[in-house]
């Protein structure tokens, strides 16, 4: 429960209020929108991908502030590195917000370790993996995903009454 | 319905004892967290009164057996105990018979009876289904299967700013080629009370049957199918006090008994051989295999406790309850409120400038606050407002005006951690 007032008062607050790289990249060599039909938010991510090293990203679109703030700080935390470090990232962040991954254990998430109290919120994990999915989907080409697809960790359906 | 006993009932609120009402509510003395249950979200499913669950009790203690098939003790109790709820059912919503009044697992398997029953056999191609913008999806997607079927049209009646239908548009729409209209009582997402009487006398001028989704209105005001002369009606138990997986649906004997039934297998047939099969005449045409039984009988029950308070007396109640808090609301800068209709039911559905309805349900689910957050199965209305998504407190009988400031209170919290 604590979680939900801590969660939002640290990360949101800041990154909802301020995105990073919030905008779009005039050249993107790679670009991906995410959908979360659950609440109709989505999520414009583009790239520039130069000798597999992430040199720019940039983000925009329409969601909650968990979903925003994730998106943003993801930017900041991929942003100059190499693509097999943004993969790790994305499945190390995937695993942390399911509950699955154990924070003593040594990885690469930094900072990001503020959203493992959205295990606690199973209705919103989905929104703040969606910046990952999307990013995941970027980088391998695929143009357009959405957080009920197949791969999705999380099935549920969309809403109700 | 009348007016009339609305200004009577109203004047009888101040006897409408709210706190003695909430101790029939054992749910409602849960913490979540360390904070006390305020429970709004009654229109996505209501709560259960102790003489309901004792009810369920008694029946899993003591009667319970399959129906229709046996002679011994159990069965015929059980048997009993089944058709006794579909009288009541019957009476609360003043049908002229019983077997008009089938057993379904809720309204969304109703609407899809009444598609595979009435649509695939009356409707054709090029044939038009009125619905509205306000429907929910379980009354459009049934018929957009159909329609997609049969090559038949779907048409819609538009709605104001204020979440009322246009109900001139709506006579427009019929022509030669319009043969079913499908219209939602009361909406869930807005609280929007439709003139169904008026639309429906005008449907039948043009002899067009129509069914109503009654789910949001047979929790809070008295129905009257013969009044309203609908040839469909249906709601579900749960959003009444009842048990899950249980509603009914109400159709006219002559159309019930010209439908095709919806599933087939046992209870529904009074023959079977691998040539033919003849069916069991309504309502168990449409009853195939054993019914949850317990359900029906916690429905009975369900209804049994409304008559007791008197749905008269809830209507008003709420309808106070619902001035309150819409006044209440005025005290919270940037808030909206989508669905302000001249009849409305206890629902408040609104957004938040700059802050997400998404973040709002959680932050107030701190507080022990529920309400609903997102499109309510009514992404029309969403399309219609312009907005993803809305928050939503849906108000019961058992809910008071201390409830009403909790949740003031706590959007104002919300409000606080975005500023
Ligand atoms: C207006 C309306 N129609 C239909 C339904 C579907 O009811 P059920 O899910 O019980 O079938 C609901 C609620 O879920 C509703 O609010």
């Amino acid at each position: 429960m604590d979680n939900t007032k801590s969660l939002y008062q640290e990360v949101i607050l800041d990154h909802n209020r301020k995105p990073r790289n919030y905008g779009t990249l005039e050249h993107p060599s790679h670009h991906a929108v995410g959908h979360n039909p659950l609440c109709g938010d989505h999520l414009d991510l583009s790239l520039q991908v130069e000798n597999d090293q992430i040199n720019y990203i940039a983000f925009h679109g329409e969601s909650c502030a968990i979903c925003k703030a994730s998106a943003s700080m993801m930017t900041t935390a991929v942003k100059g590195k190499t693509r097999a470090t943004a993969e790790t990232l994305i499945e190390e962040f995937r695993q942390m917000a399911m509950g699955k991954l154990d924070l003593n254990h040594p990885h690469q998430l930094g900072r990001l370790t503020v959203f493992s109290g959205i295990r606690d919120l199973p209705t919103r994990v989905k929104c703040a993996i969606l910046p990952w999915h999307t990013l995941h989907a970027a980088l391998n080409a695929l143009t357009s995903i959405s957080t009920e697809a197949d791969n999705d960790p999380i099935q549920s359906p969309s809403g109700n009454t | 319905m009348a007016n009339n006993n609305v200004t009577t009932a109203l004047k009888s609120c101040d006897d409408f004892d709210v706190e003695s009402i909430r101790k029939d509510f054992p749910i409602l003395n849960i913490k979540v967290g360390d904070k006390p249950l305020t429970y709004l979200d009654n229109a996505a499913s209501s709560q259960m009164p102790q003489q309901v669950i004792d009810r369920w009790i008694h029946y899993q203690t003591a009667q319970h057996a399959n129906i229709n098939r046996a002679v011994h003790y159990l069965s015929e109790i059980a048997t009993d105990a089944y058709e006794d709820a579909r009288r009541k059912v019957q009476q609360f919503v003043n049908a002229r018979e019983d077997r008009e009044i089938i057993f379904t697992s809720g309204t969304t398997d109703s609407i899809n009876l009444v598609m595979h029953g009435y649509g695939r056999q009356f409707i054709q191609a090029d044939d038009e289904i009125i619905l509205t913008t306000l429907e929910h999806h379980s009354n459009i997607v049934p018929w957009q299967m159909l329609a997609k079927e049969k090559g038949a049209v779907i048409r819609v009646v538009p709605v104001n700013d204020h979440g009322e239908l246009d109900i001139d548009a709506y006579e427009k729409l019929f022509n030669e080629r319009t043969k079913f209209v499908g219209l939602i009582h009361v909406s869930n997402a807005l609280g929007t009370i439709n003139p169904i009487k008026r639309m429906i006398n005008y449907a039948h001028q043009q002899d067009i049957p129509v069914l109503i989704d009654g789910a949001q209105a047979a929790p809070h005001m008295a129905i009257n199918v013969q009044d309203l002369d609908c040839d469909f009606y249906t709601f579900s138990a749960h959003k009444l006090c009842g048990p899950t997986g249980i509603g009914m649906l109400y159709g006219k004997s002559a159309l019930l008994e010209a439908m095709q039934p919806f599933k087939g297998g046992g209870d529904m047939i009074t023959s079977v051989t691998f040539e033919k099969t003849t069916y069991a005449d309504i309502p168990h045409k449409f009853e195939a295999g054993t019914p949850p039984i317990a359900g029906a009988i916690g429905f009975g029950a369900a209804i049994d406790y409304l008559n007791m308070i008197g749905l008269d007396r809830i209507a008003a109640y709420e309808s106070k309850l619902l001035d309150y808090a819409t006044e209440r609301f005025l005290d919270i800068k940037g808030a909206k409120i989508l669905g302000t209709a001249a009849h409305k039911t206890a629902v408040l559905s609104f957004v938040l400038d700059g802050i997400h309805p998404h973040d709002i349900g959680t932050i107030l689910n701190h507080d022990g606050i529920a309400i609903r957050t997102g499109h309510h199965c009514a992404q029309p209305v969403m399309q219609r407002f312009n907005v993803p998504a809305t928050s939503r407190a849906s108000f019961a009988f058992y809910n008071n005006e201390s409830e009403v400031e909790t949740l003031i209170k706590g959007i104002k919290a919300v409000q606080k951690v975005f500023l």
